[in-house]
């Protein structure tokens, strides 16, 4: 299974790049001793909406199925957690319980969605429109359960308010005591998932799976007339990719108790679209590494002025469609190879420069 | 009895004239050139704005929706010069690449114009009819949508223009071999879908708060309308139009403005579902 953490699709297998990988680890592991709790805390939500990103990646990237159903995903499994640890109460590790029931109804969702369009051949841009209508729908409807009589046992759903106070995770500790997952602990946790998750997804994409959902995106005929059932591949990668938006959906109401229509709704909608669109779709590392940065850009503009950041934004989109239509990151990854092995080549003179070309 | 059934009457024409006149530009882009414009809502925003900017300054209502139009059919030519031009036969790629124009443009807006501004009231004027009062301005925009689409009827199959831009949807490349200028006729469509867009912004403007987002209020509606009607603007549009609006105030009048959205938007869902071609993709193997 570790053979498969390399292989042709995806980039970065020699190494330097898994020595740097682990640096990077390790920087990441010693990084809550170096820095203030606040700090922490803000790297850890930025690596929340990582797994959206990967997600997207894996569904749009790998399995070519553009879709604007992440956050419609997020959501189902925010408020399935908010509503579950907000009924079963917040002690004895029932909160895990919560994420975990959040998670495969988020996963079911995705599957029922799925299904409807896949054996509907519904696929290109009306894949996207029909996610986005789901999506909408979902904000709609939620926006508009603000009332006393919108409750799930003893969770009221509260309409554009969003629902709050909900136990964060918790598991019990010794002394009688509940570590709560917020701050560092939180940190660690969301590390140790982006890692299990990257390292996750990398096999996968390199196995057997990845290479028939690579050769579905290329040219679904050839691949269903080589024998493989297009369908339940799609469908497959699809639960996978909306699961983990469902994920970064649990983590983020557990972060800051905290969940509301509008992180569905129109404009956060487009938010993973444009990360993984910038970062460059077709390759997983590039995703995170790339979402990651413009996450944390965002961020520091959104200090001084919304609009400038969401502008800046619509600007990133346009340049990538433009001058990088595969991603930033991967035509900087590119570039960067390009330039070493053209200087290479002219150091060894004319004969290697074929074999090269 | 006739006021109960007008009542329906007049509320389907209201959503009908919404979806056909936000969605016909749209439609037209769609249907000739395969690129998903989501700066619509934004061109439709010019229009509001221009039109409402110009009433202010003292112009009549009906020249200032004008200009609103042509300035946003201007805008258009530019756009689709400047960035259009490189993203045709590719749908995702236009589809990103307007999302962006689309998010500079209003939060350009928002910086530059604040997130209101004044805006103009609806031209009085309204008629009585058993125990309910209808305005009169909902009329005209019914009236304007009709005229929209006789308007694009007219164009496109009664004018020399018409036939090029119809040869050019069915194939472009043997249009280029006869002789026809697709560039040109690319450009002209583009700039006739955002001054479509820019027309529903200008009749609109006195019924709508004017804010930068408005554009989104338009978006989704019309999104739907063209999905449903298929690429063939000509024979889809309308019978969207019709079926969604029916859906739609069925679905107001039973339960509710949100009901009426979430309804419309499951509807949608269906449609694709059942007719991935849209209806003038189910009206052309039909017929054939």
């Amino acid at each position: 299974m570790f053979k498969l953490l390399n292989g042709p699709q995806t980039l970065g297998a020699t190494r330097v790049f898994w020595i740097s990988f682990l640096f990077v680890v390790l920087v990441a592991l010693v990084y809550p001793a170096a820095a203030d709790a606040y700090d922490v805390g803000n790297v850890a939500y930025l690596l929340i909406w990582t797994f959206m990103a990967m997600g997207l990646c894996l569904v749009w990237g790998y399995g070519g199925m553009l879709s604007f159903g992440q956050t419609l995903f997020f959501g189902v499994a925010g408020y399935g957690y908010a509503v579950l640890a907000t009924n079963l109460g917040g002690d004895a590790g029932t909160t895990f319980l919560a994420l975990i029931l959040a998670l495969t109804l988020a996963c079911m969702a995705a599957a029922v969605l799925g299904y409807f369009m896949i054996w509907g051949r519904v696929n290109g841009v009306f894949f996207g429109i029909v996610t986005l209508s789901a999506t909408l729908v979902l904000s709609f409807f939620l926006g508009q359960t603000a009332g006393p009589e919108w409750r799930i046992g003893t969770a009221r759903l509260n309409g554009f308010n969003g629902m709050k106070d909900m136990p964060a995770l918790n598991v019990p500790w010794r002394g009688g005591e509940s570590l709560t997952f917020d701050g560092v602990p939180l940190y660690y946790l969301v590390m140790a998932l982006v890692v299990v998750v990257y390292l996750g997804l990398r096999v996968l994409l390199n196995s057997r799976f990845g290479n028939i959902i690579v050769a579905m995106r290329e040219d679904p005929q050839r691949a269903e007339l080589l024998g493989y059932d297009v369908r339940k591949f799609q469908l497959a990668t699809f639960v996978i990719g909306s699961g983990l938006a469902g994920l970064s959906g649990v983590l983020y109401t557990s972060w800051g108790q905290f969940i509301t229509p509008a992180s569905i709704g129109l404009p956060a909608a487009a938010m993973p679209i444009i990360w993984v669109a910038f970062s460059g779709r077709g390759d997983i590392t590039a995703t995170l590494v790339g979402s990651f940065l413009v996450l944390w850009a965002f961020q520091v503009l959104t200090v001084y002025s919304q609009q400038a950041a969401l502008l800046l934004m619509g600007v990133m989109l346009l340049c990538t469609v433009v001058v990088a239509p595969q991603g930033f990151a991967i035509g900087i990854v590119q570039g960067m190879r390009r330039l070493i092995r053209g200087r290479a080549v002219h150091r060894s003179g004319p004969g290697e420069r074929e074999i090269k070309a | 009895m006739i006021a109960e059934i007008f009542s329906f009457f007049y509320q389907f024409a209201d959503v009908f004239a919404f979806l056909i006149l936000s969605a016909a530009g749209l439609a037209i882009v769609f249907g000739m050139m395969g690129v998903i414009n989501m700066a619509h809502g934004e061109f439709i925003m010019c229009g509001a704005y221009v039109t409402v900017g110009l009433v202010h300054a003292g112009f009549p209502l009906p020249l200032a929706q004008l200009c609103g139009t042509l300035l946003a059919a201007l805008a258009g030519v530019a756009v689709e010069w400047c960035l259009v031009r490189k993203l045709y036969k590719r749908p995702l790629d236009s589809l990103l690449a307007t999302w962006g124009l689309s998010l500079v443009v209003t939060q350009g807006m928002l910086l530059l114009f604040g997130s209101s501004t004044a805006g103009i009231g609806t031209p009085e004027g309204s008629f009585i009819l058993g125990a309910y009062s209808f305005s009169v301005y909902r009329i005209v925009l019914f009236l304007a949508a009709l005229g929209v689409l006789g308007g694009i009827y007219l164009i496109f199959m009664s004018s020399r223009f018409g036939v090029h831009a119809r040869a050019t949807m069915q194939n472009a490349a043997i249009a280029q071999a006869t002789g026809v200028r697709v560039n040109r006729v690319y450009a002209l469509s583009f700039g006739i879908g955002a001054g479509l867009a820019g027309l529903c912004g200008a009749l609109y403007a006195p019924t709508m708060t004017l804010i930068p987002t408005m554009g989104a209020a338009f978006l989704v509606e019309s999104f739907v309308t063209v999905v449903v009607g298929g690429a063939n603007v000509l024979l889809g549009t309308a019978p969207a139009g019709i079926l969604l609006a029916v859906i739609r105030t069925a679905l107001n009048g039973w339960g509710g403005q949100i009901v009426g959205q979430i309804g419309m938007l499951l509807a949608v869902i269906v449609v694709i579902r059942v007719l991935p071609e849209g209806m003038s993709g189910w009206f052309a193997r039909r017929s054939r």
